[in-house]
Order: C-alpha cells, then structure tokens, then sequence
C-alpha cells in the first residue's frame, strides 16, 4: 500500500484520514455502548439496527473494516520506512528530551489496540456472523443487552479491555491533534483543536472503561 | 568557577567504508566560557601533540549561521541548549566529571564521512530541486518594494528563511525525517508573491527530492521543532501539507 501511494506527505493525509474516520467511529460506537447502561431497551433496539439494515451490513461495515486494514497496514509500512531511514541507530539518543512519549510510540500502542482488535473480533463480530450468516438462526431483538453483559463477566476479559482502552487513549492522545498538522490545518484554532482533540482522547477512552466495569461489576442474575 | 575535568565519548570513523566505532579521551582544565567547539580544539591539539588523527568535524562560521558544526551530544542535535548550534553552546551546560557522549548526526540520507563529519548534500540536491525564483537580473530587476506585501506575511517569510540547512531537524527525528527542513524552504516562497510563478511545481519536486533522497516519515512528534537552532516552527510543515496538496489537485 504504501508502494502505491508514493509521497511522504500523500501516506502522511492517507494515515491522518483513516485514523479520523475511526475517531469518528469511535464516538458512534461509544454511543451506542453508554445505552447499554443507562437503558438496555435502547441498546437492543440500536444493536438490532446495526446488525440487520443492509446499508450497514453491507455498506458502512466493509468501509470500517477497510479503514482500520489501511491504518495499520500503513502504519506498519511507515515504521518499517522510517527505521531503515536511519539504518546506523545513535548509541545515546534522548528522545524525551524534545517529544512525548505518545507521540514516539504510535507503534507500540497501535499493535496493542489492534491486538485488542482481534479478541474484539473474534468476541463479537465473529459470534455475530455465526450466530446470523452461518447458523441461520432467527432474528431476536432483544438477545444483545445479556449477550454483552455476559461477555464481562470473566474477570480478564475485563481487564484486557481497560488496559486496551488506556493504550487507545494514549494513541488518541498524539494521533488525533496529529491528523490535523499532517492535513495542514495549524494555524488561529490550533490550541481549540488540541484541546478538543486531548479531553476526546481521555474521555471516549474512559467511558469504554466505564461501561467494562460495569457490567463486569452488574453481572445479570437469573 | 573552577574548571572542568571530561571524559568524552566519541564516534571515530576513518572514512565513508570504514566502520567506526566509540572511542574514550579525557580532557582536563575546560574552562565553562569555552565553546563545545573550542574544548573540541583542546582535544585535538591533546591527539595531535601525541601523534595521534584529531577528531574531524564540521565548522565554519563559529557563530551560529552557517550550520556546518553538527554534532549529536548527549542524545540531542548540538547539545542539551535550546536555539543554539554547537559552536554556540558553552560548556557551561556541562559539571566537572561529566561524560560527554558526542556522535555524527545519524540518517541514511547524511552519509558518515569521517568521524563526525557527515554529507549533506541531500539537502543541496532538494534546494536544486525547487528552492529558488526565477528572476531577470539584467540590470532593470525591479525594486522589491515596489510589491505591497502584507506585514505579516513578510514576517513569517522571513522567519522562515532563517534556517541554516544545519540538518538538526533530522538528527533529531524519531525517523529522520527532513520535513522542518523542506517545510521552512517551501514557505519562504510559499509566503511571498515573488514565489508564487513556480509554487506549484516548487513543492512538488522539493518532496519528491526529499523522498528519493530516503528521508524518513514526519509523524508530528514536533521535536525538530525544539532541536531547530533557529525556532523553525511546525506551522512550516502544515504549510507545506497545504501547499502538497493543492499542488497534486492542480496537477
Ligand atoms: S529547520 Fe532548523 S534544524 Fe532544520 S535545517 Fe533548518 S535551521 Fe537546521
Ligand atoms: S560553525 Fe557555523 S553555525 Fe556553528
């Protein structure tokens, strides 16, 4: 991917469109999950939608997964470009000294993210997929509150998901102001930007965590 | 003050196909008004009265404006100081006893010629590229002033213009990226009327240099920006995005 798009500052706006295009599905997603504690009938019914109208199916569902592919198919391109841009390392080299540790490790949060991707997959999406497309089985709209719940009752799911969403919130941390410099918007709404930018890192990421705890802490008893 | 007692620790390198390795040397009586350059000096006549191939770097003016004096001390482009080149930082950062880790800035597109001396002509070649104006100077070129420019504008254009082409930006960068650099070339024209003839391709075929030439990826950590001698600001590179990418829908 990153052969096709030739330009340093083409893979720069490709990795900054991306990512905010995630960021704005983040805060649908959170949404969505917030319903699932403030009023479970709501969830069911927003779940229910998102799982069985076509244009999402078929249509916005292939566009995220595409999205989060080229992120981090970029990501990864760039930070093997980027070493090899400097192939003898420095023996002392005091990266804290003039950069974030946010913004020096993009990489080490992304790969935890999308590790965190994969058990979110394979809970989720997987089970729906199976549960719809390969079991057949009928519609039931009212199945997704007790089914989400369930999921946090193991104590290291729970735990994978907070430590997954404070790695995201420090990826949001340097990533989203970021996307912005890198489309060249930095000038008189710089600062609101960042501001912006850094309470939506720490809170999106914090209300996940919210929700995790929880329902790990209301279990549904029966 | 009394003065200084230093271990150093040094990149020696023979030439470009050689591979070089840290070396130790002690120097004593380092006084703090001294320059890195000038304690530099004092190591070298040590190495040359014992015989011994003194240290070669890079320098020139001794002032601040040429950006030849590149050296990455102590983990930091020219040293742990802010808004200054090596030949303008005093030892005065550094304590009796210290140890002095110095080596060459490092990116695949600097090239180690000798010890710390290292070859930037990537940077002429993106100059080449598109860093200039067209101008008749057959003798009637006319007067500068006579464009109205707005206040601001000549400012940033001018702050621009300030940098050296001492290669900080990229010693310093997580990626060795050299888009502070470019950045701040591209706007000195980018800002001015006088740039605007050529804008279009300027940009374009300054970052298509800068690409062949195999520097790294701008990923914003903004530390060229606090390594830069002369306070080159990241707004360059926004502008330059900007520039990019009108450029590419024009064509
Ligand atoms: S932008 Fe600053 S650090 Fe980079 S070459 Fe110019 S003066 Fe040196
Ligand atoms: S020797 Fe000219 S800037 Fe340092």
């Amino acid at each position: 991917m990153s052969g096709l798009i030739k330009s340093s500052i083409a893979r720069k706006v490709v990795m900054a469109l991306s990512g905010l295009f995630l960021v704005f599905f983040l805060a649908q997603h959170f949404t969505i999950n917030i319903t699932s504690v403030i009023a479970p009938d709501t969830f069911n019914e927003w779940s229910h939608f998102m799982g069985y109208n076509g244009l999402v199916q078929f249509v916005l569902q292939p566009i995220l997964i595409a999205g989060v592919i080229v992120h981090f198919v970029m990501g990864i391109a760039l930070e093997i470009k980027n070493n090899n841009a400097r192939a003898i390392k420095y023996n002392k080299y005091n990266g804290s000294a003039n950069a974030s540790w946010m913004s020096r490790n993009m990489i080490i949060t992304g790969l935890v993210v999308l590790a965190f991707l994969g058990l979110h997959f394979y809970d989720f999406w997987v089970h729906e997929m199976s549960y719809k497309y390969i079991a057949g089985n009928p519609e039931d709209p009212t199945r997704y509150y007790e089914e989400t719940v369930e999921k946090f009752e193991p104590f290291w799911r729970t735990v994978i998901y907070v430590i997954s969403f404070v790695l995201l919130a420090l990826h949001l941390w340097h990533g989203f102001a970021s996307s912005f410099q890198s489309m060249g918007v930095n000038n008189k709404y710089k600062s609101a930007i960042q501001t912006f930018t850094k309470v939506y890192a720490i809170v999106i990421p914090l209300g996940f965590i919210f929700i995790a705890l929880y329902h790990h802490l209301n279990p549904i008893t029966h | 003050m009394s003065n200084m007692n230093l271990t150093l620790k040094i990149w020696r390198q023979k030439d470009s196909k050689s591979k070089g390795k840290m070396v130790d040397y002690k120097v004593s009586d380092i006084s703090e008004h001294m320059s890195f350059l000038e304690m530099m000096d004092v190591l070298n006549e040590q190495l040359i009265n014992k015989g011994e191939d003194p240290v070669a770097f890079d320098h020139d003016c001794r002032e601040g404006i040429c950006g030849m004096c590149s050296m990455f001390i102590n983990g930091e482009a020219h040293g742990p100081d802010r808004g200054v080149t090596t030949c303008q930082l005093h030892m005065r950062m550094f304590k009796d006893g210290d140890t002095i880790t110095i080596e060459p800035f490092r990116a695949k597109a600097f090239p180690v010629m000798k010890d710390l001396v290292v070859d930037r002509s990537s940077f002429d070649r993106i100059q080449h590229a598109g860093g200039y104006i067209s101008v008749n100077t057959s003798g009637n070129t006319q007067d500068a002033n006579a464009l109205p420019i707005a206040k601001e504008a000549a400012d940033k254009a001018m702050d621009a213009a300030t940098c050296i082409g001492c290669g900080a930006c990229v010693a310093t960068c997580k990626n060795a990226s050299a888009m502070l650099f470019v950045g701040a070339k591209v706007s000195q024209y980018a800002l001015l009327p006088q740039g605007q003839v050529e804008a279009t391709e300027r940009v374009q075929n300054m970052v298509k240099q800068m690409d062949l030439e195999g520097f790294g990826n701008c990923t914003n950590t903004g530390a060229c920006e606090v390594e830069c001698p002369k306070g080159i600001s990241l707004e360059t590179i926004a502008r330059m995005n900007r520039e990019y990418l009108t450029a590419s829908i024009k064509g």
